[in-house]
């Protein structure tokens, strides 16, 4: 190997570190194990001592090119390929690429009769052997232990463990050597006293009767390294540790936008809903309608063609389905397509990594656009907060490395409405919150979008309507005394429209008021204008009388005078 | 206890150790005088042949192993205890 000045003063003031390969180990130990030096894994039955340290030798051949030597006490090599096939580890194959070698070493106390001196030197040749038929730069002993239970003899066992570590060391391979825990002891022999390098302690641990995996360094001479408590999980991939630090934010984003499944929801969200790949959250008190609006998000999935997961952690699958249809939504034509698959589950049915373990095989299995996580308040009670927030970290983090949509609801108390109970608000793009308010006897549901990055939202508030028909969001009434929803928001538009048809009726009565005082009137003038007329015509018939009057005068006078036989008319005008 | 069949022993070394000698010097013994004509001796060294090793599951050098007659009996050691060889050969009863 070469290595340049720098890089051989590094290695001087620094430990050399030996990749694991292991998600998220490499990332506690600041770049793998020590290199060249043998780290003792220790841990109580089943807690995956095995497991951790044979992915140590099968990344080291894959990724990094280093051979390995896999040594085991307990297992043969066909049943150790078995087992971790299921990882996609084909040890077979590595082994023909000379990639690997296994050794299995069977130890049958009853077939062994000790007599005089003798040590491992056996042990020592094979390993060797080992080392060399495949230039070995990486070897486990899984679990050396074991040799105490065929030899008797503990001095010579003791002192030749000591060797072996020893020249195990010189050989300048980076060794894993797995014990079972003892009692009040790390292993059982103790022989933590040989390997002073790094230890590393797995923990399998009931909680609540609940079992969480968990790893710990005790030790890790000349190095810095976390020293917290790490949960971990074995699944399909082999093992990971969720160091609550490793977030991989370097995913591709996109801003192509979905929908809601709720017109007037997409509208509040820039017109045009969620945007794919993002994480959304709804979280609301009791029976504010969370699921309702998780399953409407799930049919407008399907409707466009795209397969959803929903995690139901509460409810059954038909129970979901059935209190759907009393909505009007149909979430079953879905599931017949296979466009839809729930996978339901109590949240305390197993720990946090084996959730984890499920969400992350059915991801892979089902590849769906949409994951729903119905609901996730109750995943602290299989795990601390810290872990449960790391957990949904990192699932944001795959989710969104796949560029899923991922909705998950949390049931909140009033009080802590803002407050999410895990802590995760700030790992979520968009935050719609649902709460019910209580007035004058019963209780509304009001909906918040809280907050949506990367896009102009709505601010307001709107009443969220569950009816037979649907889900609906309506305007509240914004009255002088605050918002109204519910039945007083009935009230409230009842009242304004009797108001506003009073004001109508009473427009009507002043009109038709008027309206009569008009005719009064022009009935009066009317009258009053016959009367002129009338006293008119009076007037006419008086003067056409007094004219007759005088013709007759005249005449009577003509005759007078013609009886008298005047001839002077001008007596005609006098008397 | 088998009288017929052969005794076919392997004696699995390291180099010559002196406690691989005293061990073959001791098998030696022990089978011209209990099974004289009866037996036949294979001495494997693992520094020349170290893939014999896994064969019979050789840790600890010496280690003779009985492969014949059935079941296979391993003694480890340098064989310096006759007794005890004997009672691992299945020459003299388990006390």
């Amino acid at each position: 190997m070469e290595e340049t000045d720098v890089q051989r003063e590094l290695s001087h003031r620094q430990l050399a570190k030996c990749p694991t390969g292991i998600q998220g180990l490499d990332e506690i130990t600041g770049g793998g194990l020590p290199r060249g030096r043998p780290t003792l894994v220790c841990g109580g039955a089943g807690c995956g001592k095995t497991l951790l340290s044979l992915e140590f030798v099968v990344r080291g051949a894959v990724t990094y090119g280093e051979p390995g030597v896999f040594m085991s006490f307990e297992e043969t090599s066909e049943e150790l390929a078995k087992n971790v096939a299921s990882l996609g580890f084909d040890l077979a194959d590595l082994e023909k690429q000379k990639l690997l070698a296994l050794e299995f070493v069977y130890i049958e106390r009853s077939e062994i009769e000790e007599t005089g001196e003798y040590d491992l030197e056996g042990l020592f040749i094979r390993l060797g052997h080992a080392i060399d038929s495949v230039g070995a730069k990486r070897v486990v002993l899984d679990t050396v232990e074991a040799l105490f239970a065929g030899f008797p003899n503990e001095l010579i066992l003791r002192s030749e463990l000591r060797r072996l570590f020893r020249w195990l060391k010189d050989k300048g391979v980076t060794t894993l050597i797995t014990g079972e825990r003892g009692e009040g002891t790390l292993t059982r022999h103790g022989i933590e006293e040989y390997v002073s390098d790094a230890v590393l302690l797995l923990d399998h641990r009931v909680v609540d009767q609940i079992a969480t995996r968990r790893l710990r360094f005790i030790k890790y001479r000349g190095s810095m390294h976390g020293t917290d408590e790490y949960p971990f999980l074995i699944d399909e991939s082999g093992f990971s540790i969720l160091p609550v630090t490793s977030l991989g934010l370097d995913h591709e984003v996109t801003s192509e936008r979905v929908s809601t499944g709720i017109p007037r929801l997409d509208g509040m969200l820039g017109g045009q809903g969620y945007y794919r790949g993002s994480s959304l959250l709804i979280s609301g008190t009791a029976g504010s309608g969370k699921t309702s609006l998780a399953a409407y998000f799930a049919d407008a999935a399907c409707r466009r063609g795209e397969r959803c997961l929903y995690l139901a952690f509460e409810e059954s699958q038909n129970q979901i389905i059935r209190n759907m249809r009393s909505i009007s939504l149909d979430l079953e034509p879905w599931v017949k397509q296979g466009l839809l698959k729930f996978h339901a589950a109590r949240s305390t049915l197993y720990g946090l990594e084996m959730h984890l373990a499920m969400i992350h095989k059915l991801t892979n299995d089902f590849q769906p656009g949409t994951v729903i996580m119905d609901p996730i308040t109750n995943l602290p009670i299989v795990a601390s907060h810290n872990e449960v927030k790391s957990v949904l970290m990192r699932l944001v983090d795959f989710f969104k490395n796949r560029q899923i949509t991922v909705l998950f609801t949390n049931l909140t108390h009033s009080g802590e409405l803002e407050t999410t109970t895990i802590g995760v608000s700030s790992l979520m793009d968009t935050w719609l919150l649902l709460l019910s308010a209580e007035s004058n006897g019963e209780r509304n549901r009001l909906f918040h979008l809280l907050k949506s990055r990367g896009m102009a939202h709505s601010n307001q508030m709107r009443e969220f309507i569950i009816t037979d028909q649907g889900i609906d969001l309506v305007d509240v009434y914004l009255g002088p005394g605050g918002v109204f929803t519910g039945a007083a928001r009935l009230q409230q538009e009842a009242q304004e429209k009797a108001a506003a048809l009073a004001a109508q009726e009473e427009l009507e009565r002043r009109r038709r008021v008027l309206d009569r005082k008009r005719r009064i009137m022009e009935a009066q003038v009317a009258a009053l204008q016959a009367e002129i007329s009338a006293e008119e015509e009076e007037l006419q018939a008086l003067k056409d009388k007094s004219k007759l009057q005088q013709k007759i005068a005249a005449g009577e006078r003509e005759r007078l005078a013609l009886a008298r036989k005047a001839d002077a008319p001008e007596f005609n005008e006098g008397e | 206890m088998p009288q017929e069949k052969d005794y076919e022993l392997r004696l699995y070394v390291a180099g010559m150790t002196p406690k691989c000698l005293a061990a073959f010097a001791n098998l030696k013994k022990i089978c011209e005088e209990h099974l004289e004509g009866r037996y036949s001796i294979q001495v494997i060294d693992l520094l020349e042949n170290p893939k014999l090793a896994q064969g019979d599951q050789i840790l600890a050098i010496p280690t003779l192993v009985r492969k014949l007659p059935e079941p296979v009996r391993k003694i480890i050691g340098d064989l310096s205890n006759t007794e005890k060889v004997l009672v691992g050969l299945d020459l003299r009863e388990r006390v």
